[in-house]
């Protein structure tokens, strides 16, 4: 086992369609950040120090070692960092949910670009916009022309844009985990332990919350879904599903600890789908569907109406890396604008740039 | 897989593609005796046998709508009558809660039916594929497949690596780093 850097290893972190979290949790490492830094050098981190995409473009192919690249490609501007931070990393990691399925950002993917830009710049409740001012990508102010980036017309994860090497799950991931993952990683690239098979998801478990979960289980029959605010006294040791709770365990992966169950809270999916599920939202649905109790049509509609939104609750983190990745509407305004029959219109949209780093990396 | 994996009939109509799920014990049998008995049904549908419509994982079906099906048929034998007791049951309210997904992802009800049909019924099964494909046709295509989908990434099975895989070759990493 050799080391595969031979220098202090070089960190980058960024963010691309994400809130922060991702990176409040890795300084949420409290004091490990301090051996982080110390074992680390960090290059370029724009959440927490000053930093120019020309000095990353500056850098040589490959001179980053590990980038945690948190958020999914909602803008040009993402979608430029996805490729440049690819080409300048040796090992690019998929951070947090938004990066590896869309997470809560990724449910724009049901609405359209103008529906998105009515209710941030024209009718939400805290916004005052008489004039409809709304964002374009240039403008010709009296100083001269001035751009911003392009909003896209779907959001995709990040490894619908670039092949990535691990994933890290997680809404955000919990922070023992990411000092878990990046310690076997960097150990990894020092050669001084085994690195995780390529394409591998890092921080995380195999199986799913329930087994993490310490209520107790019997045979599930579930006469209504209700939401919890609606239940005075809830079981504190029984099974949140058995209880009526549209509890997302059976499908989500493990490694958060069961947490929300243990306080109390159905478990909403963060961690994203478990080891061998397709599709996160078609598991969830044999999963609750299986304990419904009628088998009548009638019967069986009128306790499913006890899930009022069905495509949130089956995809609320996971609905940009579903099989159908969004509404209709969204994916029809994402067709690209080629005249029918010419070559092009067999292209592939968006398809992954050819330059991954490692042998087996996940580009899908 | 490619988007509409059919021979495009000369006069460029549109023709639909509905890809139907039928049970080893029922509905399975009715086609073949629609077959032998030479009841015709459209050529639209692919027939694609699982044991039990218990079997049907909502995936298949969002699978099919990813890779280019205009519609899902969901067969399988009639209540009461399920070789397995009660799996066409499981299979029914699945069907009733996929559809209320799919619904909000703007597939029409209609691209998305349940029929029941026992193994003597290949009258009623040719009927009900014929009156599909019909109401299929009139509404035209789905296209999800060519609606800003990515062939690679829609109704990809990607089962992420795990342990036992082969690491990265570290070749592969000098050669970037060199």
């Amino acid at each position: 086992m050799s080391a595969i850097i031979a220098t202090k290893p070089r960190l980058a972190m960024y963010w691309a369609a994400s809130c922060g979290g991702c990176d409040i949790a890795v300084l949420n490492l409290h004091e490990k950040i301090l051996d982080v830094a110390a074992a680390v050098e960090i290059v370029f981190w724009p959440a927490v120090m000053d930093a120019k995409y020309h000095d990353v473009e500056a850098m040589p192919d490959g001179y980053i070692d590990v980038c945690l690249f948190s958020g999914g490609i909602r803008s040009s501007e993402n979608e430029e960092l996805a490729h440049l931070l690819r080409r300048k990393s040796k090992v690019l990691i998929a951070f947090g949910s938004c990066a590896n399925e869309g997470c809560i950002p990724g449910l724009a993917n049901l609405s359209t670009v103008p529906e998105i830009f009515a209710a941030s710049y024209g009718d939400g409740n805290s916004t005052v916009n008489p004039d409809g001012v709304l964002p374009v990508p240039s403008w010709a102010a009296p100083q001269g022309e001035l751009h911003i980036p392009a909003f896209l017309p779907v959001l995709r994860t990040l490894d619908q844009v670039v092949p990535v090497d691990y994933s890290v799950p997680g809404c955000p991931p919990e922070s023992p985990r990411i000092a878990e993952a990046l310690t076997a990683l960097l150990a990894g690239l020092t050669g001084t332990g085994p690195l995780p098979p390529s394409g591998s998801v890092v921080g995380a478990g195999v199986s799913t919350v329930c087994d993490e979960c310490t209520r107790t289980r019997n045979v599930k029959k579930i006469e209504r879904f209700v939401r919890i605010q609606e239940v005075p006294a809830l079981d504190p040791t029984l099974c949140l599903l058995e209880q009526g709770i549209p509890c997302n365990g059976p499908a989500t992966r493990d490694g958060c600890g069961a947490l929300c169950p243990a306080a109390g809270a159905q478990c909403i999916g963060c961690y994203g789908a478990a080891d061998g599920v397709v599709d996160y939202g078609a598991r969830l649905m044999s999963a609750f569907a299986s304990v419904v109790e009628a088998d009548e049509p009638e019967e069986i509609d009128r306790i499913l109406d006890g899930i009022p939104d069905p495509v949130g609750q089956m995809y609320r983190f996971s609905l940009a890396r579903s099989l159908l990745r969004g509404s209709r509407t969204v994916l029809e305004a994402d067709r690209p604008v080629v005249p029918p029959g010419s070559a092009a219109a067999a292209a592939p949209v968006g398809a992954a740039s050819p330059e991954p780093a490692l042998a087996g990396a996940r580009g899908r | 897989m490619s988007a509409h994996p059919v021979a495009a009939p000369l006069d460029g109509a549109f023709e639909p593609v509905i890809l139907g799920f039928t049970c080893n014990w029922c509905s399975y049998r009715a086609a073949d005796l629609a077959g032998t008995a030479r009841i015709k049904y459209p050529p639209n549908v692919r027939l694609v046998r699982l044991m039990c419509s218990g079997r049907l994982d909502p995936a298949f079906v969002l699978s099919a709508f990813a890779q280019g099906a205009d519609a899902v048929i969901v067969s399988g034998c009639w209540p009461g009558e399920c070789h397995y007791q009660v799996q066409n049951l499981k299979a029914l309210k699945r069907f009733q809660l996929l559809r209320r997904v799919v619904a909000g992802l703007g597939i029409e009800p209609t691209r998305l039916q349940l029929v029941w049909a026992s193994a003597a019924e290949g009258q009623r099964l040719a009927n009900e594929i014929g009156r599909i494909t019909e109401e299929v046709r009139a509404l035209g295509p789905l296209g999800w497949g060519g609606a800003g989908a990515d062939p690679a990434v829609a109704g990809t099975t990607v089962l992420p690596v795990r342990e036992g895989a082969p690491p990265p070759a570290e070749r592969d990493l000098a050669e970037v780093t060199a």
